[in-house]
This record gives C-alpha cells, sequence and structure tokens, in this order.
C-alpha cells in the first residue's frame, strides 16, 4: 500500500466526459492493500469502467463479502452506495436491494475464498436465479489475509509459499458459472487491463448475471516461483481465446475488423459486444462446447481468458417473478406494507 | 525508442528544470528543503557555491528558474523561488566562518576590471586558490550596475555592501577610484591575465527631431547612477520613460520617489512582447504607473526652449509574412510632459581598449569572445558578464566568472583551457523504511504566496524604503512545500519490474505507461495521456523481463510524490535524490594536485 492519498492534481489535458467527470471522480479511499496486489489494478480497471461508461456514480450499488478482494469497493466510486456484507453472503444482499431497487447498477466484489468456499451456495444460487449484476472474482488462489492458505481456486500441483503443495482439484469459477446456467462468462487477468476493460464495460451493460473471473496474483503469497497464480506464470500460459470490444449506443464501429472475424452481439441498451476470436475453433455462443474447449486447456495448463460465454436475453430475476413495473423503493408504504388485516385476507386465500 | 541512458549528468538534471534553466545551475530543490529544516545557513551557503550573491539576488534575480519550474505546468504559478532564496539570506547567520579564506600565495596576479558581479565571482573563485586578485574600480563604491542601475527601495546598499564585503575581505586588493584609460598600459603592467568585467555601461539614444534642444531628456541608466549616488534629488511632475525593459520599471519608480505625480511608461510593442518581467511590470503598476503600450517615438516637442511634450506615432503590429513584426501607423498622439527618461537598451563600449593589441572586435564592436572559455582574442585576455556577449542579468555574469575563473587557472598553471572537468551526478535513494522517503513528498496544492509590500502611502516617502518586505514565517512555511522535489528523480531498474501496473494506477498525473516499443513520435500519442510538451523528455526502459514490453515515463507533469516507488512491489522505482555536481576553480586545482 501507499501511505499518503494519491493528491488531486488538475492538470490541463485530463479529459471529462459528458457528466463533466474526470476519471478522478470516479476514485474511492486509498488502498490498504500489499503494494503491487493484482486487486488494486482490477479497481482502477473499474474506475476507468464507469468513467468511460458515463455512469453516475450514485446510480451505483457496490456490494462486497469479506476478504481481501472485498475490501475493494472501498477504493472506487466513494459517492455510490455500498454495503460490506457478511463473508460469502453478499449474493443474498445484493438479491434483496436488488430486488428493492433495480434501476442502479449492481457490483459486487468477491474473491476466491467468499464465493468458492464459504459462499459457493450464495454465488450459484445468483446465477440460477439471474441476479442483474456484475460480478467480479478477484481470484489469486490463497487466503491473503488469513496469510496464504490455499484457497478453493489453488490448481493441483501449485506450492505455497512455505512450500507444501496442493493436491485438491481446483473449484473453477468459469466452468462453474457455465454449468449454473450464467448468460456472460469471461476471465481475464489483473495485468491486462487491455483485456479486462472492454469486458467490464460490456458486463456492466449485459442484463443479467455477469461473472468475470480475474486471475489477480498475491504479490505477498502466491508471486512466487512454482505458483500457478503469479504473475510471471499467468503471462507464460495465458491463452485469450475470445477478445471483446465494448461499443456503447451510437458509437461508431471503427473499421478494420474483418466481417468474419468480428460477430457483434447486441445488448438490451442498444451497446454492442463485438467479439474477436483469437483461437479460431472457440465458440462463445455454445455452451457445450465451451466447456469443452476449457477442459482441453485445463489439462494443457493453458489459461482459456476472454468472453467465454455470452448469451443476452434470458430472463432475469425480475423477469422470472414477474415483480411489479414500480420499484418496491418507489412505491408508499401503505402499499406495501398493507397492514395485518390484508394479510389475514390474503391467508385465507390459501386455507 | 532506445533505452534512455539515464547515466549522463544531464537526463536527471533536464527533469530538475529550475536547476537546468539557472545559468548558474543553483540547486533550487535542496535549498528550499534546507529552509523547510530552518536550515537558513546552509541553504545561503549551498545558494552562493553557484550563486555567489544569495541576498542580491534574492531580491533582484531575472528568475530564469521561475517560468521554466514545473509547478507553473502543474497548476498556474510557479514556486516563488526568487522569494526563498531571499528568506535564506534574510535568516542565515554565522555565514562568514564558513566561507572560503585566502589560500597560500601562488604568486599569480590577476587583475579584474570593473568591481561588478562578473569581477566579484572571479575574485570569489581564484582567492582561495592563493591569486592576487586586483580590482579596479572607476567609480568610488563597489557593485557596478547592481548599486548604480538597481534602486536602493529594490536592493538596499547593506546587502550589497555585506556580500561584496564576503569576497573582498577574502583579501582582494580593491581599488575604487580607477578608471583603467588604457588596456595596452594595463597589459604592461605585471599581470598573469586580465579578466574585463566591467559591464554595458552606455545607454542607448534616441536620435528624433528636438533630441538636444533640452537638457530634460536623460538616458536611463546615467540617470539612475546619478540617483543612486546623490547627484539628482528631484525631477518634473509628468515624467515619459521610453521602452519596455526592466530599466524602464526601474526609471519610473524612482521619478515617484523624486516628485513625479503622472508616470508614464511608453512602449512600441504590445504587452506580450515587453522585455521587462512580469514581476516588474505588475510592481510598477501597482505604484499606478501608467504602461501606455503600441506608441512609437516621432519627436520631442520643445517650446520656447522647454520641453513640452513628445508626439507619438500610434502602431499596430503585424506579421509580415517572414515571421518578423512590422509596424502599421494608425495615428499620431502628443503627451504632454516635463522629463523624458530613455530606457531603449544598453551597449557595452570600450574607448579605453586599443584596437591594435590583439584583442579583436567584431562587426557590432563588441569583443570577440570564446563561449565556452570566456578568452578574448588576445591570450590571458578575458571578458565575463555584460562585457562579454552583451547586457544580459546578474546570474548569467555571476556564471561567466565562475567560468573565467577556470579559464584563468588553467591559463596560469599552463593548462589546456578546453579541457575541463565535465558536470557529474550523484545519485543516493531517499528510502527510509517500507514507505517512508527522506523528504516531504505528499503533494501540497497550495497556492503561491504573494510578497507582502509596504503600503503605498509610506514606500514613497523616501528612496531608501525597501518595498519588498520578504516573507513571514508562515508564508514560508507554505511555499517550501509548493516545491515539488523534482531532484528526487524516480529512477527504474527494467529487470526488477512484473508489470503488475500498480504504478500507472497510482499515479495521479498519469505520466506512466507500459506499452510495446515504438519511434518518439508513435510513442507520445500512444501514452496513457498523450505527451503533448516536445521540450520534455520521455523516460523509456529497456525490455521488461515478462512481456519485453517497456516502461515509459513523460517527464512532463510528474510531482515526484513517490507514490510509484511507494506502490511498486519489488523496488522497481525508487525515489533517488541526484546531485549535480559542477566544477569550479577550486576543484580543477584539486584535481591537479
Amino acid at each position: 500500500m501507499s501511505f499518503i492519498r494519491k493528491p488531486k492534481i488538475n492538470y490541463s489535458g485530463q479529459r471529462r466526459n459528458s457528466l463533466g467527470l474526470t476519471v478522478r471522480d470516479y476514485e474511492g479511499g486509498m488502498s490498504t492493500l500489499c503494494a503491487g496486489c493484482g486487486h488494486d489494478s482490477i479497481t482502477s480497471a473499474l474506475v476507468q469502467a464507469f468513467f468511460e461508461l458515463e455512469i453516475e456514480p450514485h446510480r451505483v450499488a457496490k456490494l462486497s463479502g469479506i476478504g481481501c478482494s472485498s475490501k475493494t469497493p472501498a477504493y472506487f466510486l466513494s459517492t455510490a452506495h455500498g454495503v460490506n456484507a457478511v463473508h460469502g453472503r453478499m449474493p443474498a444482499f445484493a438479491t434483496g436491494a436488488n430486488a428493492a431497487a433495480r434501476d442502479l447498477y449492481y457490483i459486487g466484489v468477491s474473491g476466491d475464498g467468499d464465493s468458492l468456499s464459504i459462499g459457493l451456495g450464495q454465488f450459484s444460487h445468483a446465477m440460477r436465479r439471474n441476479l442483474d449484476m456484475l460480478y467480479v472474482i478477484e481470484n489469486n488462489g490463497v487466503y491473503g489475509l488469513t496469510k496464504g492458505q490455499f484457497s478453493a481456486s489453488a490448481d493441483v500441483g501449485s506450492k505455497a509459499k512455505k512450500g507444501e503443495v496442493n493436491e485438491q482439484r481446483p473449484i473453477d469459477p468459469v466452468k462453474t458459472a457455465l454449468a449454473m446456467g450464467c448468460g456472460f462468462v469471461a476471465r481475464s487477468f489483473s495485468g491486462d487491463k487491455q483485456q479486462l476493460l472492454p469486458l467490464l464495460k460490456a458486463a456492466l451493460k449485459h442484463r443479467g448475471f455477469a461473472m468475470i473471473d480475474v486471475l489477480s496474483p498475491c504479490v505477498t503469497f502466491n508471486d512466487h516461483e512454482d505458483s500457478t497464480k503469479s504473475y510471471a506464470h499467468t503471462r507464460q500460459f495465458y491463452h485469450p481465446a475470445i477478445d471483446a470490444d465494448f461499443i456503447a449506443p451510437r458509437e461508431p464501429i471503427r473499421a478494420g475488423y474483418d466481417e468474419g472475424q468480428a460477430v457483434p452481439i447486441q445488448l438490451h441498451d442498444g451497446s454492442q459486444v463485438l467479439l474477436r476470436k483469437v483461437a479460431p475453433d472457440y465458440d462463445p455462443t455454445d455452451r457445450a462446447a465451451a466447456f469443452t474447449y476449457l477442459q482441453r486447456c485445463e489439462q494443457q495448463g493453458e489459461i482459456v481468458t476472454g468472453l467465454l460465454y455470452i448469451e443476452s436475453g434470458r430472463p432475469t430475476m425480475h423477469d422470472i417473478n414477474r415483480s411489479t413495473a414500480t420499484q418496491l423503493r418507489d412505491m408508499p408504504y401503505e402499499e406495501l406494507n398493507p397492514g395485518a388485516a390484508a394479510l389475514a385476507e390474503l391467508q385465507k386465500r390459501f386455507r | 525508442m532506445k533505452p534512455t541512458d539515464t547515466s549522463h549528468p544531464d537526463y536527471f538534471h533536464q527533469v530538475v528544470d529550475c536547476q537546468w534553466a539557472c545559468p548558474a545551475h543553483t540547486n533550487v530543490p535542496e535549498y528550499i528543503r534546507l529552509i523547510a529544516q530552518g536550515r537558513h545557513s546552509d541553504a545561503y551557503l549551498l545558494n552562493r557555491e553557484s550563486n555567489v550573491f544569495p541576498g542580491i539576488l534574492g531580491r533582484v534575480c531575472d528568475r530564469p528558474c521561475e517560468p521554466a519550474c514545473r509547478r507553473g505546468r502543474v497548476e498556474d504559478k510557479p514556486v516563488a523561488i526568487c522569494r526563498l532564496k531571499r528568506v535564506a539570506a534574510d535568516h542565515a547567520d554565522a555565514i562568514r566562518a564558513a566561507l572560503p579564506t585566502r589560500g597560500a600565495p601562488n604568486g599569480k596576479r590577476v587583475a579584474c576590471i570593473g568591481a561588478g558581479c562578473a569581477s566579484l565571482t572571479v575574485a570569489n573563485d581564484l582567492l582561495p586558490l592563493g591569486y592576487e586578485v586586483v580590482i579596479f574600480e572607476k567609480l568610488a563604491e563597489t557593485g557596478g550596475l547592481m548599486r548604480s542601475n538597481i534602486p536602493r527601495f529594490r536592493l538596499p546598499p547593506a546587502i550589497l555592501d555585506d556580500e561584496i564585503g564576503m569576497v573582498v575581505e577574502m583579501g582582494a586588493d580593491l581599488r575604487l577610484n580607477s578608471p583603467i584609460e588604457s588596456m595596452r598600459e594595463l597589459l604592461e603592467q605585471d599581470f598573469d591575465a586580465v579578466f574585463v568585467g566591467s559591464g554595458a555601461p552606455q545607454g542607448r539614444n534616441l536620435e528624433i527631431p528636438g533630441r538636444y534642444d533640452t537638457d530634460r531628456i536623460h538616458i536611463g541608466i546615467a540617470w539612475l547612477e546619478s540617483v543612486a549616488f546623490d547627484h539628482i534629488d528631484s525631477i518634473g511632475e509628468r515624467v515619459l520613460i521610453i521602452g519596455g525593459g526592466n530599466t524602464a520599471m526601474d526609471c519610473c519608480r524612482s521619478s515617484l520617489r523624486l516628485g513625479g505625480k503622472d508616470v508614464k511608461v511608453i512602449a512600441r510593442k504590445p504587452r506580450n512582447l515587453l522585455k521587462a518581467s512580469d514581476w516588474e511590470l505588475e510592481d510598477a503598476e501597482e505604484e499606478q504607473v501608467e504602461i501606455v503600450l503600441n506608441h512609437s517615438p516621432e519627436e520631442f516637442v520643445i517650446e520656447n526652449g522647454k520641453l513640452v511634450g513628445m508626439k507619438f506615432a500610434q502602431v499596430e503590429w503585424h506579421d509580415d509574412g517572414n515571421g518578423r513584426l512590422k509596424a502599421k501607423t494608425l495615428g499620431h498622439v502628443t503627451l504632454p510632459c516635463d522629463d523624458v527618461i530613455l530606457a531603449i537598451g544598453q551597449e557595452n563600449a570600450f574607448p579605453w581598449v586599443e584596437r591594435d593589441i590583439g584583442i579583436e572586435f567584431d562587426q557590432w564592436d563588441v569583443p570577440v569572445v570564446d563561449p565556452q572559455t570566456f578568452e578574448s582574442t588576445r591570450s590571458g585576455v578575458f571578458f565575463g558578464g555584460d562585457a562579454a556577449f552583451g547586457p544580459k542579468n546578474i546570474i548569467w555574469a555571476v556564471e561567466h566568472g565562475h567560468q573565467a575563473a577556470i579559464s584563468i587557472h588553467k591559463y596560469c598553471d599552463g593548462d589546456a583551457m578546453t579541457e575541463r572537468l565535465p558536470h557529474q551526478m550523484r545519485l543516493h535513494s531517499t528510502k527510509m523504511s517500507i514507505h517512508e522517503w527522506s523528504y516531504s513528498n505528499d503533494f501540497d496544492s497550495a497556492e503561491r504566496r504573494l510578497m507582502p509590500h509596504v503600503n503605498l502611502k509610506e514606500r514613497f516617502k523616501n528612496l531608501d524604503i525597501e518595498v519588498e518586505l520578504g516573507f513571514t514565517p508562515e508564508q514560508t512555511l507554505t511555499e517550501v512545500e509548493r516545491c515539488l522535489n523534482c531532484d528526487i528523480q524516480t529512477v527504474f531498474t527494467d529487470r526488477l519490474c512484473i508489470e503488475c501496473d500498480a504504478c500507472i494506477d497510482i499515479c495521479p498525473v498519469d505520466c506512466l505507461t507500459i506499452t510495446a516499443n515504438a519511434e518518439e513520435q508513435d510513442l507520445r500519442q500512444r501514452l496513457t495521456v498523450a505527451a503533448t510538451n516536445p521540450e520534455q523528455p520521455l523516460f523509456v526502459s529497456g525490455a521488461l523481463p515478462q512481456t519485453g514490453r517497456v516502461m515509459v515515463k513523460d517527464e512532463n507533469i510528474c510531482v515526484h510524490c513517490g507514490l510509484c516507488a511507494e506502490r511498486c512491489p519489488t523496488a522497481a522505482w525508487d525515489m533517488q535524490r541526484s546531485e549535480l555536481v559542477i566544477p569550479y576553480a577550486s576543484d580543477e586545482a584539486k584535481c591537479q594536485s
């Protein structure tokens, strides 16, 4: 971490978005994570994504559980709404908040411990009910806050800082998400903002649950030789399959793409995701094929990244529940809580 | 681009904009830090090493450092470097015991002509080496143009006496009232070398109708000299000053103190082309002097043998297509006046240098002087200050003096004058612990402090009231924190970098980028924020170990906050203090022995 706040300096040449805000207006408090932590880079990419999407910070709700990753919502969008919830229970909070106020952008930041160990059930069910949110897993393969024990995403054969070797099979958030029917599944790397930034933007604009597994090396406990989640290892076995470009509504599609190579995917608000195949035999719209491809690469030790599966138009929690068009937040109290007599009347119907 | 060679002293020197811009390369950030610690004497002595006259320059320096100051690129106003220099001089004590002393006589004699800043610097550098230095001054006082042309309300005589005293007391043989009438005769005397530091003592004239029909037209620098030595103590109520330079500012403000009520400065050019420093213009305007622009003098209006006014052409300036400005006359106007002071420039004049003694003069009658060694075409005769290349300023004259002293020493020892010690650069880490640096790295957003002035009623009572009061302790405390410590360099070790992006994310001015290498033009466009100031260099690292990309830093608006180094997990970035080692005559002497 650093010991002084990043100073605000209004130098000339600073860009402003259509809201008149600079990128600095999307920042948060001073990070207390270790210097070089991948999480800080993801925070920085999120700041950039919200700035470029020109989202008003007060239109965002940030949610997290417990862990190094879950500290990070404090480091961006200091004027957004936010809850730092119980360990592994962030999806429940997100569900409740989304049920009451569906017009906000929901972003959950979680870690491999928070999502794949204590919170695996919550994580799975949030995808099952297709909660409309961006769910970022900052994945480093260790429990950093408790000094570097293996987490559920540690690979077989990966060596801990003190020498012990992991023998348990990892839970892969990407394959889990594919299995749970998630409509937006991606993997990226904190050290590759060029790939991460458009993914974040597309995921924020995707309607429904969007899961991005971001490899985010722990510089303190998991960046040594024989670690499979280090900066060096990730770069060595990095295997981008599908690059995505996010194109805002009305923004012209830049020329230069070979039509056959670039597949545009329409999002609900008119923006587009332009998929570019890096691996020619990969199809990000075929869930079964994606699963097979991932499995094969995993056996070769390759880390497949990019927008790995996308299916827009799936019904979200509100669609399935046929929620009222008026947000619960905006309903008068008498309507939300019609009183004991009305409850008794309702119960009579089920007797 | 090729990896930047930071081992060349110039690279990090250039990052310290103020020091780079200063002719004498004064170590500004270090002396500001010393002031911040209350070590005023140390700050003074550090200044004195390079500029010899901190108290004088802290008041009247031309301040090339301030327009260069990085702070001026980050926000509007640069650090008040000059004012802080004065703080060091105001509060320094016990300086004299720390000054160099006269060295054991080496049997060599050097004559210096003129007791101004250039000659005094030569004496300052040569006396500790054992030279006998004889200073010939035509006036009854030391200081040259510093005393005769800078009014006392800007530069009190006591300050001049003190700092010139420091040099003379080292053992210079000062001969006042001793004009040199003939260079030939001087050269016949027993001197090993002669240094000419006689300044540019001749004011330009304005030959237009009426010039010689009255005695109320004065040459600016001669008039200022007469005022300085109390030969003149009054002037008419309506005064026109012709010229737009700093001499004009001194003339108009002096006039106000000698009885002038309606004082106007008349310049031919528009405001942005005036030669006067912005702050001198502001000070004059604060005293209600009107600056009249775009007026070209045509004639003096004399009625019954009395000067009553001056006629001007009102002009407009156009680019003639070749980058030169051409005036177009719009009309004519006559401004009434009682006195006119001409402040339209000055020249050096050498009527006392015979033209057949091997000292060549060029087509403008300026001596031919080697810009590195300051030697004239006659060996053993050196020129410096305004006498060498025409009017510049004090800080240039001091630097000329330093360089001439090196040449004189080498000349007297029979060494090649062109083989001089190079600049060197020392670097040492300022890291104290994991996140602690031995400098105040946090950015302070305070605005530039304003110099307090004596109020407008008080200051005109007489010529001796110094207008600027100096910074208060509170002002000093704030102003020192505005310095960005540009000499604390961001030093990058490419093989340690793991490309985690931490430095890029935390940089408050987005000056870092990791990207594929390219040619400079291309690279400048591809950075996190495009590098649009071509005067500021890009730092480019070698190939980074994991991806082969390069780290690029745009030096332009780095605020040296050290956050890149604080966030770096591998110490690939380090904040290291760069210290420019400037050789003086004493260093050349040490190298020989």
